[in-house]
């Protein structure tokens, strides 16, 4: 009879579906599988996937393989903090260093050159949020995650740290330069 | 153990002395938490509204780990043990299975909520409510914890033992009633969910104390969630359940279809859990087609589910008023509804806010290439603070609208504030909940003290409408945490100074549920049928938005850069 009470029908499931609760059913069914099939989609014909690439790695494995690449790019130092801005190679491979509290180093990209962005973290989980374009990934500590990217716009943009990392978290600033 | 079992006069519902007594105590101590997390949530809004900025930035991710732990694990634990003790001794009308063993795991989870509470607030276990490891917290956060996750599974297992004893003693014929199938679905998903944190918790707990050397950061993030996603699923089949629950009592409502709304609580069981995913769709250690099969809920069968109890609930509110002669037109029906009744007004606010907000921005932040758009954003407490907040907490707040009177045998004070409360609450926390999104959609972080980036070495200028949605957040937040607050003052002044109602009838022996005569259920099965035309747009309205909402995002996410 009612949610609160047993089915008065004792052989509930033997009843009939009204056309309607069908409908819906269907409805909801389809739009379902719509939503399925548009990732897949997207996969195939889509120009926004994240990159599946990804290793195991360790903060000194993977520091010691940016600074090296730092070493070899580096145009000139910025801010107080002599922060290197590098120029990725053109098709190349950048590396990006996430720890408490900033993002090492500047990158400098050109636009519409796709480039292999290594990410890793040093310590805790971070958050790679480049702004005001908006694209979010995590950043986890022992794994190194390339990200295949090509920049649609030029500018100064923002990496935000979104991930909590601690008290200094909100001083977390990066940059990338887009030629 | 000898126990007693009253009927109330009022409700007919029929309290078995010791369930009675846990649910009580259960439901007390969730307030309690509700009351700690509601401060800390005015903690977190002033230091986010740009304009006031409260509190330094230690205090406050001190203040938003607790604000966390104690409304997605202390409040909603303690009233679903209350919830499934209703749904299985008072519903069934049979003793409650072994009630020491609910005091058990009653006190494991005061002790438990005290002792992480006692470590977030002695400050070095500002780790959020989901203690990324390496992030590392004092060793009793996780001991806490683990005692609370105990402590609930010890409820699961009473409230299965429950339903054997009713079956045993038959206290009812045929099948249990939709709202108890509903509490069994949590309960499925609620074990589920409890072994995944064991598994995580434990192992974590172990690494504070220095025993396990490390514990990979992936991994963690993958068991944690099916923790911490999943036990989100058990509030949404406690809180469907109630959905079913509050319209059948108050307007006599039933299910259009047993089979069709307990198919979908079915769909739940089989498929909810797999929602760990949408957590870790940005991550690098998970392969796509991982993301993609997992994310949907292996192809959007709970969304489904979903999507069908929006049809069905609104569509037995429709269903009974009909019967009751408001016949006229699409929605003279919806109309005419005892929207008076904070019960009923608290029920369906939580729906429509649930499915139209929470339900859609959580399908499109959980999809794959989509959640880069969200990923960390504020748009993620946005969502679930219209799922978790409008859906669970106001439908809790709307069921217990009805069990003061019946559990706790008072009259609710202030009538009229009563009555305005699951308006000022569901609508504030909608409007918050949306402006959140809004402010996400511009890429605003969660969990970050300051968006002007104070002592960065560069700068970052967020768009004016960023600031602005910041500001409504703290606005309607506040409106929201007086709308809370009010239903506080109401349920715990009506305990101690509310009108004292009559307990009814005590009796030694249970009185069974009575059968359904044969006539009756001939009568019930296909001639009174009734159409739900209304329901039918509302539903087509929510598939509009869903449809726009959706592709809107995939146009968003072709304007950002190219990745592959």
């Amino acid at each position: 009879m009612s949610s609160i009470l047993p089915p008065s029908n004792r052989l509930w499931w033997k009843e009939s579906i009204d056309k309607t609760e069908w409908t819906w059913i269907g409805i909801a069914f389809v739009w379902g599988m719509i939503m399925f099939v548009m990732m897949i989609y997207w996969h195939i014909y889509g120009k926004q996937n994240l990159s599946n690439e990804a290793y195991k790695t360790t903060p000194e494995m993977f520091a010691a393989k940016a600074e090296k690449f730092i070493a070899e790019n580096t145009i000139r130092k910025e801010t107080d903090q002599e922060i290197p801005v590098v120029k990725v190679p053109a098709g190349g491979d950048g590396y990006l260093i996430a720890r408490l509290w900033n993002w090492y180093p500047i990158l400098e990209l050109e636009k519409g050159k796709e480039y292999k962005i290594h990410l890793s973290s040093m310590d805790y989980n971070h958050g790679f949020s480049l702004q005001p374009v908006n694209i979010n990934i995590q950043v986890i500590p022992g794994y190194e995650h390339v990200v295949k990217m090509t920049p649609t716009s030029t500018g100064t943009f923002a990496i935000v740290c979104n991930e909590f990392c601690g008290i200094g978290h909100h001083t977390m600033l990066g940059r990338i330069y887009v030629k | 153990m000898a126990t007693t079992y009253r009927t109330c006069p009022a409700s007919g519902l029929q309290f078995e002395a010791h369930a009675e007594k846990l649910m009580k105590w259960n439901a007390v101590v969730a307030v309690l938490w509700l009351l700690v997390g509601g401060i800390g949530a005015l903690g977190v809004i002033m230091t986010r509204w740009p304009a006031f900025k409260l509190l330094p930035a230690d205090q406050f991710y001190t203040i938003l780990t607790a604000h966390g732990v104690d409304m997605l694990l202390l409040w909603i634990l303690h009233f679903e043990m209350a919830v499934l003790y209703f749904a299985s001794s008072t519903l069934l009308r049979c003793r409650l299975a072994t009630p020491k063993m609910g005091w058990l795991g009653f006190w494991l989870m005061v002790i438990g909520g005290i002792m992480t509470n006692v470590a977030i607030f002695q400050g070095e276990s500002s780790v959020m409510f989901t203690s990324y490891v390496p992030m590392q917290a004092a060793p009793h956060f996780y001991l806490g914890l683990i005692l609370v996750a105990v402590g609930s599974l010890i409820g699961c297992g009473i409230f299965m033992g429950t339903l054997v004893v009713a079956k045993k003693d038959k206290t009812y014929t045929g099948s249990i009633p939709m709202v108890t199938f509903g509490a069994l679905t949590a309960t499925i998903i609620a074990v589920f969910t409890i072994l995944s944190g064991a598994g995580i918790l434990i192992p974590t707990f172990l690494w504070s104390v220095g025993l396990i050397k490390e514990i990979d950061a992936q991994l963690y993030r993958m068991v944690w969630w099916a923790l911490g996603h999943s036990s989100q699923q058990i509030n949404v089949a406690a809180h469907v359940s109630i959905w079913y629950l509050i319209p059948a009592i108050v307007i006599g409502a039933k299910p259009l279809s047993e089979k069709v709304s307990r198919g979908a609580f079915l769909l739940y069981i089989l498929f909810l859990q797999l929602a760990s995913a949408h957590h870790l769709l940005s991550d690098p250690g998970m392969s796509a087609e991982w993301k993609v099969l997992n994310t949907s809920y292996f192809m959007y069968f709970a969304v489904m589910a979903s999507m069908i109890h929006g049809f069905t609930v609104p569509g037995a509110v429709e269903a009974a008023m009909r019967r009751k002669g408001f016949n006229n037109g699409l929605f003279e029906w919806l109309r005419k509804a005892p929207w008076g009744n904070p019960a009923f007004a608290g029920m369906f606010i939580s729906l429509v806010s649930f499915g139209f907000l929470g339900g859609i921005s959580g399908v499109v932040l959980g999809t794959e290439q989509i959640n880069m758009l969200m990923h960390n954003t504020y748009y993620v407490p946005g969502h679930f603070h219209t799922t978790v907040v409008t859906g669970t907490t106001l439908a809790f707040m709307a069921v217990t609208y009805l069990l003061v009177p019946t559990l706790f045998r008072r009259k609710m004070i202030w009538p009229k504030l009563c009555q305005i409360q699951p308006y000022l609450f569901g609508i504030a926390m909608s409007i918050t909940g949306l402006v959140m999104m809004g402010a996400g959609t511009l890429g605003v972080s969660r969990r970050h003290w300051d968006m002007a980036f104070s002592g960065a070495p560069f700068q970052y200028e967020w768009p004016g409408a960023a600031y602005l949605m910041m500001g409504m957040t703290g606005f309607f937040g506040v409106i929201t945490i007086i709308g809370g607050a009010l239903w506080i003052v109401l349920v715990v002044g009506s305990l101690l100074f509310g009108e004292k109602l009559d307990g009814g009838v005590v009796s030694d022996k249970p009185t069974p549920i009575p059968a359904a005569t044969p006539a009756a259920s001939a009568s019930h099965h296909g001639s009174d049928h009734v159409a739900v035309p209304g329901t039918v747009v509302l539903a087509m309205a929510l598939l509009v938005a869903f449809v726009l909402y959706y592709y809107v995002n995939w146009k968003y996410l072709s304007e950002v850069w190219l990745l592959s």
